[in-house]
Order: structure tokens, then sequence, then C-alpha cells
């Protein structure tokens, strides 16, 4: 194991290999239908209340279109954060998947469980170092993407 | 000989004390657990230190069963999941017993009963505790997310049991006898390539199908010799592969005789897709539901194999796959004629 170009002996490779389809046969897969389902009904769920957000901050409260959408943002961040602190929001997201975690209430939920989770460390190495454990990725490659979609935008000629 | 060792004195295994959490105490096997804790804090401020209370108070109820003091147990043999087993040497830490602590992941009650059997049959020590403990939320939050975070799992994951179990060996006439340890075979490492830390029952099965193999070729028996053969937490992918395994090996299980914890520990309805895990899985199981089997007679010869997955969090993400471990112990329930002779 300690030789890096060392390939395994055919024998074993096959041994691997056959294993392989054994436990490919033996497991079974996520119910595909029924994943689609819940997430799109959810997650569309929670776009057309962040949609009535908009209109009735814009209708009712007189806002702008930009303030209106950053009412929209911050309602559905404090909705998820309040359920994540009640201990209901992990259920939603068991249940409804990428519908839950991908309009901005999976971002609110990514802050505030490590948060939750990582206070019995201390403020500094617990809350602090943790806090960006689930959502440090995603804001690290996103950002990065967008700086390198914008100068693409920036020097494309049209 | 291929790591089976026989105990000439078949040393007893005089007590058990299982400790379940609110959820396993819901599960089809709830009745017979000494003490189920409602809650899963179980009066501490975090899950770490509510999981070495419950280590402690499985190994404290254990000893009280038995009607020993601490003082009178020579040697306590343990571990859990957690980095550096903190839950098992801080409960040794009150418990104030000699301590050796044991790493075997999920195998370790299986482990510490080999080596506590070892010990007491060897004639070093009169009297060994052994015990593991696991916790779902300790768990949780060091292999995988934060309780509150609203993830997926995938049908093949597990999930972690919160218990702790404990045995007590004896070599010591005047304790009762609930059963006896007559061979114990130790585990090889083995890893068939699995990688997918969400579908531990694949990664350890190679490794069950490895003891049991060396065990039924060093004592010469067969699965029919055995009342029950049973699985600490192989699940229901592992439990599947392990019979296919045996099958091609030519030395089929029966079915009826084998039981996987994993698969026992929870009913289908609770959530917990393939089984349940984690060393407190197969400690539970045993020191409550398949003591009581022995004790009464139900089954005379079983074999108790745990399975343990070797991974960490850092392995993992550097892309190793996962090592499997299974050791095996043969507890025999006393003779009917045990009182006479």
């Amino acid at each position: 194991m300690f030789d890096k170009n060392a390939k395994p002996s055919p024998q074993r490779q096959r041994q691997l290999d056959r294993y392989k389809q054994l436990v490919e046969r033996m497991s079974p897969n996520s119910d595909m239908g029924q994943g689609l389902l819940r997430a799109f009904w959810v997650g569309g769920s929670i776009c057309c209340f962040g949609q009535f957000l908009q209109e009735a901050g814009k209708m009712w409260l007189g806002m702008n279109n930009t303030a209106a959408s950053t009412f929209c943002s911050t309602v559905l961040v404090l909705l998820t954060a309040l359920l994540t602190g009640i201990g209901i929001w992990d259920k939603i997201g068991q249940y409804a998947g990428a519908g839950a975690f991908v309009p901005i209430t999976g971002f609110a939920n990514a802050m505030v469980s490590p948060a939750i989770e990582f206070k019995r460390e201390g403020l500094v190495l617990g809350l602090g170092a943790k806090l960006f454990t689930i959502a440090g990725p995603v804001l690290v490659w996103g950002i990065s993407a967008s700086v390198v979609v914008g100068i693409i935008y920036a020097i494309w000629p049209w | 000989m291929q790591g089976t060792i026989e105990l000439r004195h078949r040393p007893r295994l005089c007590m058990g004390a299982a400790i379940a959490g609110k959820k396993e105490g819901e599960g089809p096997l709830g009745q017979g657990y000494d003490q189920i804790i409602e809650d899963d804090l179980f009066g501490e401020e975090s899950w770490e230190k509510a999981e070495c209370r419950f280590f402690y108070t499985a190994a404290d109820t254990c000893i009280r069963k038995a009607g020993l003091t601490h003082q009178q147990v020579d040697v306590m043999l343990g571990g859990d999941l957690l980095n550096q087993i903190t839950s098992a040497s801080m409960a040794a830490r009150e418990l104030k017993i000699p301590f050796l602590g044991l790493y075997g992941a999920c195998s370790t009650m299986a482990e510490s009963l080999c080596i506590g059997a070892m010990l007491v049959d060897a004639g070093h020590v009169k009297t060994a505790l052994c015990a593991a403990s696991s916790h779902f939320c300790s768990a949780e939050r060091q292999y995988r997310f934060p309780l509150e975070y609203g993830n997926q799992r995938t049908p093949t994951a597990q999930w972690t049991v919160t218990g702790s179990g404990a045995s007590l060996l004896s070599s010591d006439e005047n304790l009762p006898a609930i059963a006896r340890c007559t061979h114990v075979t130790i585990g090889r490492v083995t890893d068939l390539g699995i990688a997918d830390a969400n579908n531990m029952g694949a990664a350890m099965a190679p490794a069950a199908a490895d003891t049991l193999t060396r065990h039924f070729a060093d004592t010469g028996r067969s699965p029919a010799d055995y009342d029950l053969i049973i699985t600490g937490d192989l699940g229901r992918v592992g439990h599947d592969i392990l019979m296919e395994l045996m099958k091609e090996r030519g030395c089929p299980l029966i079915f009826e005789r084998y039981m996987d914890c994993g698969l026992q520990v929870f009913s289908p309805d609770q959530d917990v897709h393939a089984g349940g895990s984690g060393c407190g899985c197969s400690a539970i199981v045993l020191n409550s539901h398949i003591l009581e089997r022995l004790r009464t007679g139900e089954v005379r010869r079983v074999l108790f194999m745990a399975t343990g997955a070797l991974l960490s969090t850092t392995t993992s993400q550097q892309g190793e796959t996962i090592p499997g471990i299974a050791h095996a112990i043969v507890l025999e329930g006393s003779d009917p004629c045990s009182g006479a002779c």
C-alpha cells in the first residue's frame, strides 16, 4: 500500500470488482420520483411564499423593488433560523432535500445549525471557528465562480 | 489456528446492564433495558458529557446488579466512538477501576469481551467489566453534520444508537453465571474497497465473513452448531451481503438463526433507514435481549460478533477506503445441571 504506483494484483482487482457489484446489487437506491416530488412541492411553495412577501412589501408596505426583495430574503432567513432553533427545520430538510436547501432557507439553516451545535465549545473557538463549516465551502466556491464569470462578462466582446 | 482462542476455564458472564435512550426505548426491544433515559442530554450540559454518563450508569448498574462494589472489579475494558474515547475514560475517572481503553469502532463490545474473557481465563484477574457506549448526537456532530442541519440520509445510512451496555465477567464461583465464554476469534482488518461512509454495512460485511469463516475452520463447527449467530450493526445492507458472502464461501448462515442487532434495535417505522449502528447498538442488545434469552435457556450457544468500521472523518476526506473488523466470542448458556455438577 505504501508503493504509490502499485496496482492491485489481477486477482485482487477481480475480487474488488465482484464485491462492488454485489454491494450495488444489495444496496437500495434513493427513491428518485418521491424525492423529486417532495423537493418540487416544498421548494416551489417556499418560492411562492417568497414572491408573496415581495409583492406584499411593494403593495402594502410602500417598498421599491430592491427593498422588497431584501425584505423577502430577510423574512425567509429569519423564519428558517427560528424553525432551525426550535428543531423543526431539520425535519423539513429531511423530507424535502434540495427543495428546502436550494432557496435562501438552506443558507440560513447551514449557518444557524453549526452555531447551535458548537456554541458549547465557546464563542470564539466553538461558534466563531465552526460557524462556516457548512456554508463556508459554498461561499468560497460560489464567490470564486462569480468572480470568474464576472471577468468573462467584463471582457466579452458584446 | 487463525485467531481463535479456546478458553479452557470457560469464564462466567455473570451480569449485564443496558442503558438506552428514548428512541431505543421505543424500539421493539424496549422492554428489556435496565433503564431508558428520556432526556438525550441525561441532565448534562453537552452530548459528550451525556454519553459519558450513559457509560458510567451502565457500568455502575452492572456492578451493583451483580452485588459487587467498584473496588471488587479488577479491571474495566471499554470504549466508545468519540475522538480519544473520552466517554469511556471520563467514566473510568469516576469509577476508579483499573482501566484499559479500547477502540474498535462499533466492534468495541465484542473486543472488550474477547480481551476480558482471556484475562479472566488466564487467571490474571478475577473480575473484569466490559463496556461500550455511543450517542446519536455526539456521533452526528463528530462524523457528520450539526444536529439541526436539514440534510437527507441515503437509504443505506444507519442510525447511531444512544446507549451503553456493560457485562461483568468473572471466575468467581459464587457469582451467578448467565453464560460462559468458550472461544474468542480475533478479527482481521479487511477492506474490499468500499469508500462510502453512508454504507458502513457493506464496508464491514467482508470482515464479518472473514471472522466467521476462520472461526468455523478453527473450531470445526458450522452455522448449525449455533442457536444464534449475532452480528453487531451490519444493518439491512450488511446483513444481506453477509448472507450472500457466506453462501459463496460454501458455509451459508441459517436465516432463522442469524440476527443483526442493528436490525432488531429499531423497528422499520422509526425512520432509521438501514438500521441501528454504533458501539451502543450491539452493547445494549447483548446485555438485555440476548443475555435474557441465554438465561432462560431459549438459546444455548450463541456466537456474538460485533463489527467495526475503522474510518475517521480525515481518512474519509482523503479518499481512503473503509477498513472493517469483526471480533467474535462464543457464549454458552449454563448447562441445565450446572447447579448440581
